[in-house]
């Protein structure tokens, strides 16, 4: 399958705030992100940096998910390969144009949905459509039946006429596809599509997702939800910081996921000699400290458990929560970066 | 789902396959369709907006003073010019920056059309176009509202009727580049702080409510105001409209309102793309 989507060595480094608070990577279509990276970025003395040396390809027709926390940098990439942030270092082309030298190219074969749905309230459902189209080059008639299949098609004909006030959430999640598909591009672009979305409407754009998906459109997600990306996409990137951490379907990263259970057992004080001590414990495959958390895995929690609350007892510590998590993407994350994804 | 009925049709048209490269006057065309349409949707809103200042000050300065006799009677043909020029001023600016300020401050709503195929400043030279337009219906619509308030004219002279359009076209796509860069420059929170401290001083300053030349009697003022754009379009106005009366020369105040909608212009476009890339 040829390459739609290059990415190599990618930077990108904002600069330095002066004083004002900055608002994190600017994300298209959004307004104030959702929450505040969960660490603090990665500040140099050339500024802020969002992204340090991505190298990726997708290719035609996958599903590609970009996976990790606030502030990993994914709509920052997204960003970049929609025309919409300039990077500081390395190149990007989609469906072989040069995102910065031939922007107006790229945008012909792209469509994108932002996080946050941002139609034209000054227009009607359907106008948003028809001028979306417009806007493509398309002429006004042609676009209009399109868009009515379209609005058919995600099962919100019934409000072809209406404001786009008057259209629900999750309706307007499908008026931004819509939207993104009216022009049929190359690829579409989805930053963090179920953020905000009740539990059916996220089932119902996981299941629009899939239907795409089946067509052959090549689509790109972000999320930071494990699950949404597990179940949706043919390969995942995992970010963090803004570096690639890992690239591949998501049954090889389960699989490179540590053995066992991850057992995390927080203690009222620095977990660093319990860690020390409980890799003795039989068992026990790899034992790690971050802050006052022991993270230990293990193929038999049962019987190390109680093992590992008698060491930390040993070191004087007590025991105040236990946490289990079976072999996923999230103990992969936590085995990669010490921290958990959401 | 009743999503997979149509389909196949789409998914064939989705190659990665090379396509001809998006005529930029089509887009032009749909985008200036897009703001005629909302403008039209929107007119009762739009002729409240921008006529009802230079009205009120009709009825007032052109009606009851010289009724009371507060003012002499050929003050009717100094208003006139300069009310016209207010309303092609006001109805220019708030057209580009009002929407501009809302769309990047927080409804993003413009980014429909930056995803468009085309660069990015002919996004903003299409408002701009649709900005002047507003301006000139504004001026059309005010001069004969004015001829019904303040009675017949002495001076007014309408032989001249390419000046007068190409003036109001010059002026409104003066102050159209003005609310381009006024648009993208200032944030939602500071739309109230724009009329106080940009608009209303270049209204009560731009020798619309009197002439340039009345102005001799305060050097220091005669001179300050030339800062001002809004003296060239009123002076300008008074050229084409009442060229029997004293006015700046037409080629000077043509020549200022080129060159300011240039500048204008350059500033606009530099700030409408720091702010639509990062």
């Amino acid at each position: 399958m040829p390459d739609v989507i290059t990415v190599e060595s990618l930077r990108k480094v904002y600069p330095a705030p002066a004083g004002r608070p900055r608002r994190g990577p600017p994300m298209r279509g959004s307004g104030p992100p959702p929450a505040a990276p969960q660490e603090p970025p990665r500040v140099t003395a050339e500024g802020i940096v969002a992204l340090d040396t991505l190298d990726l390809t997708i290719r035609d027709g996958e599903l590609f998910g970009l996976l990790g926390p606030n502030g990993a940098g994914k709509s920052t990439t997204i960003g970049i390969l929609t025309t919409r942030i300039i990077p500081t270092g390395g190149r990007a082309t989609v469906a072989g144009h040069d995102v910065v030298t031939a922007s107006a190219r790229v945008r012909q074969h792209i469509g994108v949905v932002p996080q946050r749905p941002n139609p034209d309230r000054s227009l009607s459902t359907l106008e948003n459509l028809a001028f979306h189209a417009a806007y493509f080059g398309i002429p006004f008639a042609q676009a209009e039946r399109s868009g009515r299949a379209l609005l058919e098609r995600l099962g919100i004909a019934d409000k072809a006429h209406a404001k786009v006030d008057a259209l629900s959430g999750g309706q307007q999640q499908r008026l931004m596809i819509a939207r993104a598909l009216i022009h049929e591009p190359t690829v579409i672009f989805l930053d963090e599509p179920t953020v905000g979305l009740d539990p059916q409407a996220r089932l119902d754009l996981w299941e629009i997702l899939r239907d795409l998906h089946a067509q052959g459109r090549t689509i790109i997600m972000t999320t930071h939800y494990m699950e949404e990306a597990d179940q949706l996409c043919d390969r995942i990137a995992i970010v963090d910081r803004g570096r690639l951490l890992a690239c591949d379907t998501p049954e090889a990263l389960k699989a490179r996921a540590p053995g066992g259970t991850l057992i995390e057992v927080t203690l009222d004080g620095v977990a660093t000699d319990v860690a020390a001590a409980a890799r003795a414990v039989p068992g026990i495959t790899r034992a790690e400290a971050q802050g006052p958390v022991l993270q230990a895995y293990s193929a038999r929690e049962g019987e190390a458990i109680p093992d590992l609350i008698k060491v930390a007892g040993a070191h004087g510590r007590t025991v105040t929560n236990i946490h289990l998590t079976s072999p996923s993407l999230e103990s992969l994350f936590i085995s990669m970066t010490g921290r958990k994804l959401a | 789902m009743s999503a997979t009925a149509t389909a196949g049709r789409v998914a064939a048209a989705a190659s990665a396959a090379e396509r001809p490269p998006v005529s930029r006057l089509s887009v032009f065309g749909a985008l200036l369709r897009r703001d005629v349409r909302v403008a039209r949707r929107e007119l009762p809103y739009f002729l409240v907006r921008t006529i009802m200042q230079p009205v009120l000050f009709l009825i007032v300065f052109g009606f009851l003073l010289p009724k009371m006799g507060f003012v002499q009677a050929g003050y009717t043909s100094a208003l006139l010019p300069g009310i016209l020029a207010v309303s092609l001023t006001l109805s220019s600016v708030q057209s580009v920056a009002l929407p501009m300020v809302q769309d990047f401050g927080f409804t993003r709503e413009i980014e429909d059309r930056l995803l468009a195929p085309v660069p990015m400043q002919l996004i903003a030279i299409e408002k701009v176009v649709a900005g002047a337009l507003q301006g000139v219906i504004a001026a059309a619509v005010v001069l004969p509202i004015a001829r019904v308030i303040m009675g017949p004219i002495p001076d007014l002279h309408l032989a001249n009727v390419p000046w007068i359009l190409g003036v109001t076209l010059l002026g409104s796509t003066l102050f159209a580049s003005l609310g381009l860069w006024i648009g993208t420059v200032i944030s939602a929170t500071q739309i109230g702080l724009m009329f106080s401290i940009i608009i209303a001083p270049m209204l009560m300053f731009g020798c619309a409510y009197y002439p340039w030349r009345g102005l001799d009697a305060v050097p220091a003022f005669k001179y300050g105001v030339l800062v001002n754009p809004m003296v060239y379009v009123a002076e300008a106005m008074r050229g084409a409209l009442t060229p029997s009366l004293p006015h700046m020369p037409l080629a000077v105040s043509c020549a200022a309102m080129g060159g300011l909608t240039v500048l204008f212009l350059w500033l606009g476009l530099r700030t409408f793309r720091r702010r639509s890339l990062s």
